[in-house]
């Protein structure tokens, strides 16, 4: 090992550094997800001021504040239409929401649906660790059937939403979804969606081992094990089949790709069709 | 295509003449959600916002409508949502947004009355500590109130510049009987009107610290993509824009964002007065009881009684010291509002003297005989 | 203990040889670097960082330059250069 004269981490001009140490504990898989996110920027080339990023509430939600680039931190479940607000308002940035699957699914279901019904032409990351992170590990909309949360001590009564299948059904043009693990073709896949023209999506499975693993007897290593060995990747997946079960096989890889008249290309080709 | 300002006289109702006074005062994005009375507004603006180089959508809810005005002011242009109500309600939550991240934007509520779904189509005005109140935590926020369709396109345009000014929410306080009543509108020349936009800063872009206050209070506000790199958060911040748990930059952050606002009362506060100067009876009003109070003052100095008027065109901040000032040497107050005495708590709070109200639970208008009577009774 | 040998993405990177470089002042010691790495160079140091926790240490210098443990750390704590 040699030694780098600066110390200087890749990733660190679009980090804001005196923020750092961020806030995601020992294990947690966020701040690897926000690494593959910011790798995918790099990738793109697209200048870093042409570039947004929105979070909502919660332990991901926290990205915004670590990216050192226009960033927003709003309020829980709201990231989807302060973004589309940006979006809107200036067609030519690229903005990309940043958050958990808490903020996106729950409070904030309603705004995912209806910007993927308009193909908003936004990237929406979803950090998905099956619970509420940030609050201590309460029972998610995305929390597997069964399993322990500290709002369903003895296991979790209720049935998940399937990510991709809802983005799928709500007009999503761009579907993938990753483990944190598979950090390169997540990298990939960020930047394929950056460049995607509508609504993308990119659903990522990440440990929380502090409010869930450690209540499903589950250590870190042990999910990302899971993520090793009990997933399949199968682009072109049949949407309807993507419930996240690892006894059969967690299916990941690039599920839609479909080339759509975004919102503000509808919304300039009907109000000013004189306009290039 | 039609010009932004469209100079002339116009018949038009209090709605349409608000979405004009938005799009002549600069307004470029409107996100919105249909409800009754407030509906006009967003109907009439999304056909004219094309006009003028803006957008317009219809959000999902009223709390996207509001988060998505907020998002397109970060852009570097002025934006509006109006509403009533119940979507009045849902909004609260990003008005605290707007307020602690300083975002400039304009909030009309077209009021009906309630509790909840109430009287859709009859005019109250009954929201106006809600509007004061309505997020949680301490803040200070500017609210209007006008009294006619003309105001509803002059005072549109004040707001707008208020909250450029100030980068606070500013709410346009109006009702159903102003919003849907049509009058003779006059939109003068352009030149004429006079808009204002928020500070912006200069110098180098390394060493800009978001939330540092100029000479005002306010701070000078980038726009997305103008390489300044902000970070604008919900949570409490220092001077950077940066979260920051503690209690000192609690105290700090709050104290400025009060101070930008009550430091500066004479800048943002307008009242308008009738038959005052001699009067011992002081009639306080706002919006569309304004109109009925004015009746009243008259019909009383028929009478031989002397009211006057204070109308409040801001009802937030609230004119404390006119109320003091003027408590000194009266007899006593009368509010006359469509509520069951929202303003009339805090005349009374300032005045310590006998103060009432004429007023009802909403639905129509406050009769002049109403304030007449409680003039003859009570004085 | 083991049980993986091929790395995630070995059909897309050309091997060539790096450099691994350690911040370890940076690292919370949660050792996917280290269970990941698809040469195994990396092994918990026994000495702790300024945050208690134990940072990875290069143990054969047999570095891919393949970048996936910078892809990967949660913490911005380590990354390759190429030699
Ligand atoms: S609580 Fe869970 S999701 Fe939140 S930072 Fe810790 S490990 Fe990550
Ligand atoms: S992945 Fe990063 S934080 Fe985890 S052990 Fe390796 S260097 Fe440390
Ligand atoms: S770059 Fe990192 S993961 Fe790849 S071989 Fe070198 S040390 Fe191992």
């Amino acid at each position: 090992m040699t030694e780098n004269p600066q110390n200087v981490h890749p990733l660190e001009d679009l980090v804001r550094m005196d923020r750092i140490p961020h806030i995601w504990c020992p294990g947690c898989g966020t701040g690897s997800v926000f690494a593959s996110c910011l790798t995918a920027m790099k990738q793109t080339g697209i200048p870093y001021n042409q570039f947004a990023m929105v979070s909502g509430i919660g332990c991901s939600g926290r990205g915004a504040g670590y990216i050192n680039i226009d960033s927003f931190h709003t309020t829980h479940g709201r990231a989807i239409p302060f973004a589309t607000g940006i979006k809107m308002a200036s067609p030519d940035l690229n903005v990309i929401v940043f958050s958990g699957d808490g903020d996106l699914f729950a409070i904030g279901g309603n705004h995912f649906i209806h910007a993927a019904r308009r193909n908003m032409d936004i990237t929406v990351i979803c950090v998905n660790n099956l619970t509420y992170g940030m609050t201590g590990g309460q029972v998610a909309a995305t929390t597997p059937h069964l399993a322990k949360s500290s709002t369903t001590t003895v296991g979790n009564p209720e049935t998940p939403f399937s990510l991709p299948f809802l983005a799928y059904a709500s007009g999503a043009t761009y579907i993938a979804r990753w483990t944190m693990l598979h950090a390169r073709d997540l990298a990939d896949s960020i930047e394929e969606a950056l460049v995607h023209k509508g609504f993308s999506f990119i659903e990522v499975l990440s440990p929380c081992p502090v409010n869930f693993g450690r209540r499903n007897k589950e250590k870190p290593l042990d999910t990302l094990k899971k993520y090793y060995e009990n997933t399949i990747v199968r682009n072109g997946a049949n949407p309807a089949e993507l419930d996240i079960d690892y006894k059969k096989g967690v299916i990941l890889g690039k599920f839609a790709d479909i080339d759509k008249p975004t919102h503000d290309e509808k919304y300039k080709k009907m109000y000013w069709p004189d306009e290039k | 295509m039609k010009p932004a300002v469209l100079t002339g006289e116009h018949f038009i109702n209090g709605d349409v003449a608000c979405a004009e006074g938005a799009i002549a005062a600069g307004c470029r994005f409107f996100g919105g959600y249909p409800i009754t009375p407030a509906t006009e507004v967003a109907e009439h603006i999304s056909e004219r916002l094309p006009d003028v180089g803006g957008t317009f959508i219809q959000m999902e809810d009223e709390i996207a409508a509001m988060t998505s005005i907020l998002g397109a002011a970060w852009t570097g242009i002025k934006t509006m949502t109006a509403t009533s109500g119940p979507g009045f309600s849902l909004m609260m939550e990003t008005v605290g947004l707007a307020v602690v991240t300083e975002t400039p934007c304009v909030v009309v509520n077209v009021q009906r009355a309630g509790p909840s779904t109430g009287l859709p189509t009859q005019g109250a005005q009954a929201d106006m500590m809600q509007v004061r109140w309505g997020s949680h935590g301490d803040y200070e926020i500017i609210a209007i109130a006008p009294s006619s369709p003309q105001e509803m396109f002059d005072l549109t345009i004040i707001a707008f510049n208020l909250s450029e000014k100030y980068r606070t929410p500013v709410f346009i306080m109006s009702d159903e009987i102003v919003g849907h009543m049509s009058e003779k509108v006059v939109i003068p020349d352009a030149r004429k009107i006079k808009t204002v936009s928020r500070p912006k800063p200069t110098g180098r872009k390394d060493k800009f610290r978001l939330y540092k206050p100029g000479p005002d209070g306010v701070a000078p506000m980038p726009s997305i993509g103008e390489g300044y790199n902000v970070h604008v958060t919900g949570l409490t911040h220092d001077e950077k824009g940066y979260p920051v748990m503690s209690v000192d930059t609690q105290k700090e952050m709050i104290a400025r964002l009060l101070g930008k606002i009550r430091n500066n009362l004479d800048d943002i506060i307008m009242t308008q007065e009738y038959m005052l100067e001699d009067a011992d009876i002081v009639i306080v009003s706002y919006g569309v009881s304004a109109r009925t109070a004015y009746t009243a003052v008259e019909e009383a100095r028929n009478m031989g009684i002397k009211a006057g008027l204070l109308r409040l065109i801001t009802v937030w901040p609230f004119p404390e010291q006119k109320i003091r000032e003027l408590a000194k040497r009266v007899k006593g107050f009368v509010t006359v509002e469509i509520n069951m005495g929202q303003i009339c708590r805090e005349v009374q709070r300032c005045a310590g003297i006998p103060t009432y109200l004429a007023g009802h639970a909403g639905g129509a208008i406050i009769p002049p005989d109403d304030v007449l009577n409680i003039l003859k009774e009570r004085f | 203990m083991k049980y993986w040998r091929v790395p995630l993405d070995s059909h897309e990177v050309q091997v060539t040889r790096g450099h691994v470089h350690i911040i370890a002042d940076r690292c919370k010691g949660c050792g996917y670097c280290i269970a990941y790495c698809p040469r195994e160079i990396l092994e918990f140091s026994k000495a702790f960082n300024a945050k208690g926790y134990h940072p990875p240490v290069v143990k054969k210098d047999d570095c891919l330059n393949c970048h996936y443990c910078e892809l990967l750390c949660p913490e911005f704590a380590i990354f390759s250069i190429e030699r």
